[in-house]
Parts: C-alpha cells; sequence; structure tokens
C-alpha cells in the first residue's frame, strides 16, 4: 500500500545520540563481539570480567546503561545489581542470561534489573532495549500526549489523529500505538511489543505482532502521502516522522 | 546373620515375646488367685461344719451325759471318712474317739488349731494334718472335733500342677505363634528389601509385591509402587529428552552445517553471501525456539513452575489468546470465535497457561486449513477457531477447535509426543512440540491434555482442576 514504510537499519542510526556502557560478562569472545557491534553504531562500551571488578567500574555512576550477565565470576549479576542499587546507583540494568525462564526473569527484575533479556539474543533486540533503557534515563518519561509528525495520541482522552482526521482504534491497538510512539525515533522490537503491549513473555512461533502492526498501520497510514510506521528489517518497528 | 538369629531379633518376634511374658504372668497371678480363694473356701467349709457338729454334741452332752457323749463319739468315729473326734476326761485321759496322737499342747488349747495327727487305726508312722476346735466341756471334759486337711492339699496339688501345665502350653504355643508370625512378616519384609535392591542396582521397572490383604504393609507398598511409577515416568521423561535432543536438535544443526559449507562452496556475490547468512540466522533462531520449548517442557514436567502459581480466570487467558491471533486467523481466512459464557476460576501459572493455549492456536491457524471456496460452499463447515471455556463438574476445560483434517483417532496418543510430527503437516514449519508443551503444562496444573474429534476437525481440550476458592 504505502510504498515506502521500509527501513534498513542502518538509516535508524543517523540520530542517536552516543552512549557510555558497561558490559559485565565472563565470556571474552561474546564481550568482544558485543564491544565492537556497539563501537560500529557508535557507542562506547567498556569491558570487564568479574562482577567484584564490574562493580567497582560501575559505581562511579558515568555509564548510560549497563548489560549485566547472571552467571559471573567471583560476585554474580544479580548480587552485582543489588549492590547498585543500594549505594543508589540507579542507572539503567539489562541483564543478559542463559536462565531464560519467566521466573528466572522476574527475579531479575526483582533484584532490580530493569529490563531481562535471554541468551541467545540478537545484537538488534539488545540495541533496540539498550536505547529505551537509555531514553528512559534521559527524562522522558509518561506523557499525557504523544505526537509524531500529524499523528496525536491523547492518553486521557483515550482518543487518536491524525491531521484532522480522527482514528478510531480498538483498546490493544491503542496501546500497541501508545508504546510506539513513547518510543518515537526508536526501534521497537517484535518482542518488546509482545512484552510491553501483550504482558507475554514466551515466543508465539509465528509472527502474530507484523499482523497486528500492519492493521495498525492501514489505520494510521493508510491514504496519507508520508508514512509513519516503519519496518525496520532485521530489528523490528519505529515510528517517526519521515520528514524530518 | 543366621536365619534363626534373623527370626528372634525380629520386631514381630520380640513383640511376640513381651506379650508372651505378659500372658504368662496373667496366668499364674490368675492361678495363685485362684489357689488362694479354694483353700480359703474349704477352711470356711470345714470350721462351719465342725462348728454346728460341736454345737449339736455340746447340747447332746448337756441333755445327757458325757456317757451319751461318748457313745455317740464312738459311732461317729467308727465311720469312714475324714472327721476327728476325742473326748477327754478332766483327768486328761482320752475317754473316746479315734485320734491316736496329736500335736503336744493341741489338746490344753481350747479354739481352733491347725495339727499333725495320726488315726487310732492307724499305724505309728502315719501322718496327716487336720483343723481341729477343742471346746471345754462342764465337769472337765473337753471335746475335739477336727477335719482332715488332706483335701486341701491336694486340691492345692491340682491347682499347682494345673498352673505349672498352663504356663508350660502357654510359652510352648507362644513361642510357636511367634515363630510363626514372625517369620511371614519377616518374609514379606524380605520380599521388600529384595525388589528394592534390584530397583536401585537400576531396575526401575521393578515393583513391591502387594498381597491384596489391604493391611499397613500393603498400604506401604502400595504407595511405594506409586512413588516407584512417579520416579519411573520422570526418568523416563528424562531419556527421552536426551534422546530427542540427539536426535532432532541434530538433524537442524546438519542442516546450518551444510549450508555454511553450500555458501563457502558456491557463493560468489555478496547477495549470495548474505543470503546464506540470512538463512543460518533463521535456522539457528528456529534451533533456539525448539531448545527453549524443550526446556520449559522439562521445567514444567518437574513441577518447578508450580511456585508461580495464582487464582485465576481462564477465560480472562482465553480471551487474551484469542484476541492475539484473531489478526493472524482472519488473514489466513479464518474466523475467531470465543465461547466463554461465564468465569471459571483456576489456579495456575498465567504465562505458562496463555503459551499453552497460543500454541494450541498457532496449531489451529497452520493446520486448519480454509475450505476452498466455490462448489457446494454452503454445506462445508465454515473455517472458524472456537476457543471455549467450560466449567464440568470439578473441571476447567479450555479447549481449542478447529475445521482442519483433524487428527486419525489411532495417531492421537503419538501426536501429544515430544517432536511427533504427522505425516501430513510436515510440510509446515514449527517445532512439533507445540501439543506436548500443552500436555506438559496440562499435567503441571494437575489436569490432561485430550484430542477430541470436533467432526470434523480437531478440538484439544486442556482439563484443568477447577479452584472454586478464587
Amino acid at each position: 500500500m504505502t510504498p515506502d514504510n521500509s527501513l534498513d537499519f542502518a538509516a535508524t542510526r543517523v540520530q542517536h545520540k552516543p552512549m557510555r556502557l558497561l558490559i559485565i560478562e565472563d565470556d571474552r569472545d561474546a564481550a568482544d563481539y558485543l564491544v565492537k557491534a556497539f563501537r560500529e553504531v557508535g557507542h562506547v562500551a567498556d569491558w570487564s570480567a568479574d562482577g567484584e571488578d564490574g562493580l567497582a567500574l560501575a559505581l562511579d555512576g558515568a555509564y548510560d546503561v549497563l548489560i549485566v550477565d547472571r552467571m559471573l565470576p567471583k560476585r554474580d549479576g544479580l548480587s552485582v545489581i543489588s549492590a547498585l542499587r543500594a549505594k543508589k546507583i540507579e542507572t539503567p540494568v539489562l541483564i543478559l542470561s542463559a536462565l531464560g525462564q519467566v521466573d528466572d526473569r522476574v527475579k531479575g527484575l526483582r533484584a532490580g534489573g530493569d529490563d531481562y533479556l535471554p541468551k541467545p539474543y540478537s545484537f538488534a533486540e539488545l540495541l533496540a532495549r539498550i536505547e529505551v533503557l537509555a531514553r528512559r534515563r534521559g527524562g522522558r518519561g509518561e506523557e499525557t500526549s504523544y505526537r509524531v509528525g500529524d499523528l496525536e495520541l491523547d492518553r486521557l482522552s483515550h482518543s487518536v489523529k491524525r491531521g484532522a482526521t480522527e482514528i478510531d482504534l480498538q483498546p490493544r491497538e491503542f496501546r500497541l500505538l501508545e508504546y510506539l510512539m513513547k518510543h518515537a525515533g526508536q526501534v521497537v522490537t517484535r518482542t518488546m511489543l509482545l512484552e510491553n503491549v501483550w504482558d507475554y513473555h514466551f515466543d508465539p512461533q509465528t509472527n502474530v505482532i507484523d499482523v497486528h502492526i500492519s492493521r495498525l498501520r492501514s489505520k494510521i497510514d493508510k491514504g496519507f502521502a508520508q508514512p509513519l510506521l516503519h519496518t525496520v528489517r532485521g530489528a523490528g518497528y519505529m515510528i517517526r516522522d519521515g520528514a524530518r | 546373620m543366621t536365619a534363626l538369629g534373623k527370626l528372634v531379633r525380629s520386631t514381630a518376634f520380640r513383640l511376640t515375646l513381651v506379650y508372651l511374658v505378659i500372658f504368662a504372668l496373667y496366668a499364674a497371678a490368675l492361678l495363685v488367685y485362684f489357689a488362694l480363694n479354694t483353700g480359703r473356701l474349704i477352711t470356711e467349709q470345714i470350721t462351719e461344719t465342725v462348728d454346728d457338729e460341736i454345737a449339736e454334741l455340746t447340747e447332746q452332752y448337756t441333755i445327757g451325759s458325757w456317757r451319751q457323749l461318748t457313745t455317740i463319739i464312738e459311732n461317729r468315729s467308727l465311720r469312714p471318712g475324714s472327721s476327728l473326734y476325742l473326748v477327754t476326761a478332766p483327768s486328761g485321759q482320752g475317754i473316746a474317739g479315734n485320734v491316736g496322737s496329736l500335736g503336744p499342747g493341741v489338746i490344753d488349747k481350747i479354739g481352733w488349731s491347725e495339727t499333725a495327727y495320726r488315726r487310732l487305726d492307724e499305724q505309728e508312722t502315719a501322718q496327716h494334718s487336720a483343723l481341729v476346735r477343742v471346746t471345754q466341756l462342764s465337769g472337765g471334759f473337753r471335746l475335739l472335733v477336727g477335719r482332715d486337711l488332706e483335701e486341701r492339699g491336694r486340691m492345692r496339688e491340682i491347682i499347682v500342677a494345673a498352673a505349672r501345665g498352663s504356663v508350660a502350653l502357654v510359652i510352648v504355643l507362644g513361642l510357636a505363634g511367634g515363630f510363626f508370625v514372625a517369620r511371614r512378616v519377616l518374609r514379606r519384609f524380605d520380599a521388600v528389601t529384595e525388589t528394592t535392591q534390584r530397583i536401585m542396582a537400576g531396575d526401575l521397572s521393578g515393583r513391591l509385591p502387594v498381597t491384596g490383604i489391604g493391611d499397613e504393609l500393603d498400604r506401604l507398598a502400595m504407595n511405594l509402587n506409586d512413588m516407584l511409577e512417579r520416579i519411573e515416568a520422570l526418568m523416563r521423561g528424562l531419556k527421552e529428552v536426551s534422546d530427542n535432543i540427539a536426535h532432532d536438535l541434530k538433524t537442524p544443526l546438519t542442516r546450518l552445517r551444510n549450508r555454511c559449507e553450500d555458501a563457502l562452496r558456491s557463493a560468489k556475490t555478496e547477495s549470495d553471501y548474505r543470503g546464506a547468512l540470512e538463512d543460518m540466522i533463521e535456522e539457528s533462531d528456529g534451533l533456539i525456539r525448539t531448545f527453549d520449548a524443550l526446556l520449559m517442557i522439562a521445567r514444567a514436567e518437574s513441577g518447578q513452575a508450580r511456585e508461580n502459581m495464582t487464582a485465576f480466570d481462564a477465560a480472562e487467558i482465553v480471551h487474551g489468546v484469542a484476541e492475539l491471533y484473531e489478526p493472524l486467523a482472519e488473514e489466513k481466512g479464518l474466523a475467531v470465535k470465543l465461547d466463554a459464557p461465564e468465569p471459571a476460576m483456576i489456579q495456575g501459572n498465567r504465562e505458562l497457561l496463555s503459551q499453552a493455549l497460543a500454541n494450541l492456536v498457532d496449531n489451529a491457524i497452520k493446520y486448519a486449513r480454509p475450505v476452498e471456496s466455490g462448489e457446494g460452499r454452503a454445506e462445508k463447515p465454515p473455517a472458524e477457531i472456537v476457543l471455549a471455556v467450560r466449567q464440568e463438574g470439578d473441571r476447567v476445560l479450555l479447549s481449542v477447535a478447529d475445521r482442519g483434517p483433524g487428527i486419525p483417532a489411532a495417531d492421537r496418543t503419538r501426536a501429544v509426543e515430544r517432536f511427533a510430527r504427522l505425516e501430513q503437516s510436515a510440510a509446515e514449519p514449527g517445532s512439533g512440540l507445540g501439543l506436548s508443551l500443552a500436555a506438559a503444562v496440562a499435567r503441571l496444573h494437575g489436569g490432561e491434555l485430550r484430542l477430541e474429534d470436533n467432526a470434523p476437525g480437531l478440538k484439544v481440550v486442556i482439563a484443568l482442576p477447577h479452584s472454586p476458592g478464587g
């Protein structure tokens, strides 16, 4: 339908500020890969191979996001996070772990983690989550309305408008759009949508999310010259004002 | 340990011994009491008759004279029996009676005494004992009347003999009974021990013998058997998992490796390489999915996920899953219908149950091809997937029904097994673990998974226990 709603991953990288990241991970190969991959997208990543050292580095609070493995030598990941939180260091933490079941996840978040990504993961997924975490820290919290281009979503009146056109959305479509708009300009992965919009933490085999997105897209983009809801190949989705 | 030693050391035998001692003591005490009472009764009877006789004789003496008394005494003395009589003159001389000799001083003591005596008609050596009473008559005469105590002695002997006999009998019978009971119980325990040793040695199919009497030992054996059943099932599951991991994960791994080799050998352009790499990522994502599903099943079956159970309305999660899949189904030309008329409370793990349902709906969408449009369309069943929640007795039934080809009755059991993919579905992507995961989740919740004929189509039912508490 709308000709240009698909983006290359690289095309989404233009407007990002560089971040300082700390990776606490004992597997050297995995860490090297991450450091390199983050450098390629313009972020700076430090690496620490054990819990004690990682905690010491993280304590100065200069990082934007910490990426912490759960099973670490000297001090395990969850205890590193608890120690940080006890010292009032509120740097966002993403936990990486081979333990991917629901209760492992709950444990991780309870210890003070902000997000949880089971191994193995795709770099695009990790990057998308890191950027959302960093932005959250940047202060953009809950707002009563979001605006992208001429698309406007009002959280109080539960209404969506594109230009002068009132758009009628189902409750779930509204929440989907709300999440996308809250993270406008950022890549949002399918798993992130499933977790945050539906609150499911399992993999639904078939890509059910794609169909929900295309429904939403037909409501907000169809008939408008400028598409706002983009598919980011190999990563997920992004809502942004293409004209900018 | 010798067989006898083992027998003697057995709990049953020791218990028998304790009972035996208690019983023997009881029997002995009873006989002693009996003997004492009998002796007292005999003595009482003697004193009574002697008192009567003395009263009668004294009267005779008062009415008549000592002559009349002596005549009566002489008469009575001639009668055979156990009675003793003696009348003495004031001088102390015996003038009538059948007493040959008495203990010294007996005749001088007024009242009752027990004494040795000899009858007149007996030899010097004869010696008996008797209970006698001496009364003073007027005029210095004395009268002695007594009864031989032989009867009492005999009675005592009989009782002592009876006591010995019965205690001996109690001991013999008790020991024999103890041996018998102990051996019987021991044999059953030995059988249990033997079986458990065999089981510990690795033969998990062994079961403890149950006699069918329904006693404590039987109940214990049945409980242990149930435990063994569970252990065996768990072990079987574990073995299945490792077999399946070995067998079925190696297939996609081989495929992955082949693609790498193929790309190295034949790819020329950058886009060839890119295509090959994208294929490989897709293949490894599939592997990860399979692996996750296997871990999830293992975890569900081990019961670990029980910690996160809460009470909620089953209709709620069915709504959620239906809503998630509705657009996908619609895209494939299928309608999703919800049939959840009333809330049905269950106790469970919301996430796992949602995942199980999602798997079932995903399967239904994959395999339930919509009917081709064209002629005779009116007769064909509607292309729809029905998600229903029903409460039946103490069960809550969550069902996903489609109008696809269904599964032949013969294949239904196999369909729930891990990795089983029926021939006709081999072309569809997927790990083939959806049904087994749903079955594992159902079992985790104390329920079961049933495959039913939807005539036409397949109806998968997760039957869970109803949790009225809410």
